[in-house]
C-alpha cells in the first residue's frame, strides 16, 4: 500500500473552492485532463454510493465510487472500481480546510493504493502530480 | 463550550517551524504576548506531561501543560492548569501541515474551554487575536530575524569565492588558492557564506591522497559554519539567514562560499559562535561517538588518551573526566604535558617514540586500560596491545603513523577492536542532530571548551597543514576565508 499526498494552498474562501469541487459529476468543468463525464443509474451526483463514469482526454475510461461527502468538514472520499491505471484498492480523499489568516483555502488531497512495485514511483508521480497537483492548478486559474 | 480556530500560511518548510514549535518552551522565544516561562522540575521541553510556567507581558499567570506530541503528524496538544484568567477546562492542539507546492506550511491552531457567561467574546478575542494570531505573526517575525537583505537574498546564479584547492596529491604545497563560483543550490542542497573553516588531521590524509576522498584537482576540507544564502527545493529545516553548520564529506569545506547537501548541515543554537561550531562540529561529535557510542565509557574505567593535547584529544579529556574515568594520556612536549593536565587529563605521559604500555600498566595496578583512544596507527599498534586491560576496548579513529600492518593480536587480551568513521554514525540526520545537541549542550554546560590557537587566513591553509604535521599546533586551528 503507498500514499500519495498533494497540498496547496488556494486564493479564495473554501466556501467558493467547495461549491467548485463537491459535484461529483463536475470534473469536466474544474480539471484539464477529463472530457465528459456521467453518473450511472440518474442518482443524484452528491448521493453516497453514486458512480461516475468518466472519460479522459487522452480517451482511457474510469469509474469512481462516492465512499463519504461531509459539507460541514469540506471533505469527499472515492475509490476506483475500473481504470486503465493498474491500480487496486485505491481510495481517495479530498480535502479542504479554511485559513483564517487570508481568507484563503488550504486543499489536501491524498489517495491510498497498492500497484506492482516496480510502478510504484511512476504512479505516485502520475497521480500526485499529473492528477493532483494539475487539478489544484487549474482550480487556481478558475478561482483567481 | 466555546471553540476558536485559527489558520495561517507560513512561508517556511515544516520542519523547520515544526523545530520550534515543539519545544514546549519555546513561545517566550517567539510570542509577542508571553514574557518569562521556564519547564517545571527540569523536565525536558518536548516530554509529554511536562508544565511550562510562564508570565504574559499584561501580568497573567499561567501553568499549562504538554498532553501529546507527534513528530510524525506535527501535532502538539496542551491544557491550562492553572491561569489567573477565569478560563476553564482550555485544551489546544496546533498542527502543522505541508504545503506540497511550494514548501511553505499551513498551521491550524484550535482549542476549546468555557468563560464566564458575558464574556464568552471577550476571551475568544484574546485567545483567537491576541494569542493565535499574534503567534502567526510572532512566528514569522521569529523565522525572519537575521535573514539576509533583498539584494543579497536575490542572487540567483553562480556565486564568485574562493576555494583552496589541492593541485594534485603531496605536500601541503599542493594546496592553492583559486577563484570558483558556488553554484545556486539544487533540490535538497543549500549554499553557505562561511565564516569559519575547521582544519583536521582528516585533511591532512585526503590531500596525501592517503583517504581517496578527492581527485585533484579538488578543493578538501571537511568541516565549515558560516550563514546560509540560499537553500533548494525540497529542503526543510533550514531557511537564508539561519547560522549553521556542518561536519561531514565530501571535502570541499576550504571555501568561502560553499554548495552542499543539505542534510548534514545543523542550524547553531544563538549563543554558540560560527568559529567555536567550525572548531567543534567535527572534533566535538567525534569524541561524542567514541565516548557515548562506540563505547559507553563510565565511572572509574581507565582510559588512555594518545595525543592528548590535540583537537580530538583534548575534547576526550574533559568530557572523560567528567563521565567520571580515571584519564591518561599521551603528549609530545612539556607544554602539551601541561595542557592535557589542565583539561582533565590525570596523567599525561610524555613521549615522542611510542613508547607508554610500562606507565599505563604501572598507572592502573597492571591492568592496562579499558578503553584506548588511538589516533596514532602503526607505530604504536604493539605499545597499545600491551597497554590494552583484558577485555578492553581499542578504538582506533585515526592513523597519523600510518594504517595498521595486520590485525593486532586481540586474543592475548579478549580485546575488542574497532575503527570508526564519525560519517558513518552521522548518516543518519536524526542520529546527527542528537549528537549535535549533546556536543552543544556540553559546551554551554562547560563540561567541554574549545581553545582556538591558530586562525589563518584561507590563502595560507598551507602554512595551517605544516604547522599541524609538524605537531606544532595545539587545540583548534581554522581557517577564516
Amino acid at each position: 500500500m503507498i500514499k500519495v499526498y498533494t497540498s496547496s494552498v488556494i486564493e479564495a474562501p473554501a466556501e467558493a473552492v467547495w461549491a467548485q469541487v463537491r459535484d461529483f459529476n463536475g470534473l469536466p468543468k474544474w480539471t484539464p485532463f477529463v472530457a465528459e463525464s456521467r453518473i450511472e443509474g440518474g442518482m443524484p451526483a452528491d448521493r453516497i454510493g453514486c458512480v461516475r463514469n468518466f472519460r479522459l482526454k487522452d480517451g482511457g475510461l474510469i469509474r469512481e465510487q462516492l465512499l463519504t461527502l461531509s459539507d460541514y468538514d469540506y471533505q469527499c472520499s472515492y475509490s476506483i472500481l475500473e481504470s486503465p491505471m493498474g491500480v487496486e484498492n485505491y481510495v481517495a480523499t479530498l480535502k479542504l480546510t479554511p485559513v483564517t489568516d487570508g481568507n484563503r483555502t488550504f486543499a489536501e488531497w491524498w489517495a491510498e493504493f497498492d500497484c506492482a512495485p516496480e510502478r510504484e514511483r511512476e504512479l505516485a508521480q502520475n497521480i500526485g502530480q499529473g492528477v493532483f497537483q494539475s487539478a489544484f492548478n487549474s482550480l487556481k486559474q478558475l478561482l483567481r | 463550550m466555546i471553540r476558536v480556530t485559527r489558520s495561517a500560511v507560513i512561508d517556511a518548510p515544516i520542519e523547520r517551524i515544526w523545530a520550534v514549535l515543539r519545544d514546549f518552551n519555546s513561545h517566550w522565544a517567539w510570542h509577542p504576548a508571553v514574557g518569562e516561562s521556564s519547564i517545571e522540575n527540569d523536565e525536558p521541553p518536548d516530554q509529554v506531561g511536562c508544565v511550562r510556567n510562564f508570565f504574559l507581558k499584561d501580568g497573567n499567570h499561567i501553568r499549562e501543560q504538554l498532553l501529546a506530541l507527534s513528530d510524525r503528524d506535527h501535532i502538539s496538544t496542551y491544557c491550562i492548569l492553572e491561569a489567573t484568567l477565569p478560563m476553564k477546562r482550555y485544551v489546544a492542539t496546533v498542527q502543522l501541515k505541508p504545503v506540497t507546492d511550494g514548501n511553505r506550511t499551513f498551521w491550524h491552531w484550535q482549542s476549546t474551554f468555557e468563560a464566564p457567561r458575558g464574556r464568552e467574546r471577550e476571551f475568544a478575542d484574546l485567545v483567537g487575536k491576541g494569542v493565535y494570531e499574534g503567534g502567526f505573526e510572532g512566528l514569522r517575525a521569529y523565522l525572519r530575524r537575521g535573514s539576509p537583505a533583498p539584494a543579497r537574498a536575490a542572487n540567483a546564479g553562480a556565486m564568485q569565492c574562493q576555494v583552496s584547492v589541492a593541485t594534485a596529491f603531496g605536500g601541503p604545497e599542493v594546496l592553492q588558492l583559486e577563484n570558483r563560483a558556488a553554484p545556486a543550490p539544487g533540490a535538497g542542497e543549500v549554499r553557505i557564506r562561511q565564516t569559519a573553516v575547521g582544519v583536521n588531521y582528516i585533511d591532512v590524509y585526503v590531500r596525501k591522497g592517503q583517504y581517496r576522498m578527492i581527485e585533484p584537482p579538488a578543493p578538501i576540507g571537511m568541516e565549515a559554519a558560516g550563514e546560509v544564502v540560499d537553500v533548494g527545493e525540497g529542503v526543510a529545516h533550514l531557511l537564508p539567514g539561519d547560522r549553521v553548520a556542518y561536519a561531514c564529506p565530501p571535502p570541499g569545506a576550504y571555501a568561502s562560499v560553499r554548495t552542499l547537501a543539505a542534510d548534514q548541515v545543523v542550524v547553531l543554537p544563538d549563543d554558540l559562535s560560527e568559529e567555536t561550531a567550525a572548531a567543534v562540529m567535527l572534533k566535538g561529535m567525534t569524541a561524542e561517538y567514541l565516548l557515548h557510542r562506540t563505547v559507553r565509557v563510565r565511572p572509574g574505567q581507565a582510559v588512555l588518551v594518545h595525543a592528548a593535547a590535540g583537537g580530538v584529544g583534548l575534547l576526550l579529556c574533559q568530557w572523560a573526566k567528567a563521565l567520571g574515568a580515571k584519564v591518561i594520556g599521551t603528549v609530545s612536549s612539556e607544554d602539551k604535558a601541561r595542557l592535557a593536565r589542565a583539561n582533565g587529563c590525570d596523567f599525561p605521559i610524555l613521549t615522542s617514540n611510542y613508547r607508554f604500555a610500562t606507565e599505563v600498566k604501572n598507572l592502573t595496578n597492571g591492568r592496562g586500560a579499558e578503553v584506548i583512544y588511538d589516533g596514532l596507527g602503526r607505530e604504536a599498534a604493539a605499545e597499545n596491545l600491551e597497554a590494552l586491560a583484558f577485555t578492553g576496548h581499542w578504538i582506533c579513529y585515526g592513523q597519523a603513523s600510518g594504517p595498521h600492518d595486520s590485525l593486532p593480536d586481540l586474543g592475548s587480551k579478549s580485546g575488542t577492536l574497532s575503527r570508526p568513521v564519525l560519517f558513518h554514525y552521522t548518516a543518519d540526520r536524526a542520529v546527527l542532530n542528537e549528537m549535535a545537541e549533546r556536543v552543544f549542550a556540553a559546551l554551554r554546560a562547560g563540561t567541554i571548551r574549545v581553545e582556538i590557537r591558530h586562525r589563518y587566513p584561507l590563502a595560507a591553509a598551507a602554512q595551517a597543514h605544516r604547522e599541524l604535521e609538524a605537531r606544532r599546533t595545539t587545540g583548534s586551528v581554522l581557517l577564516l576565508p
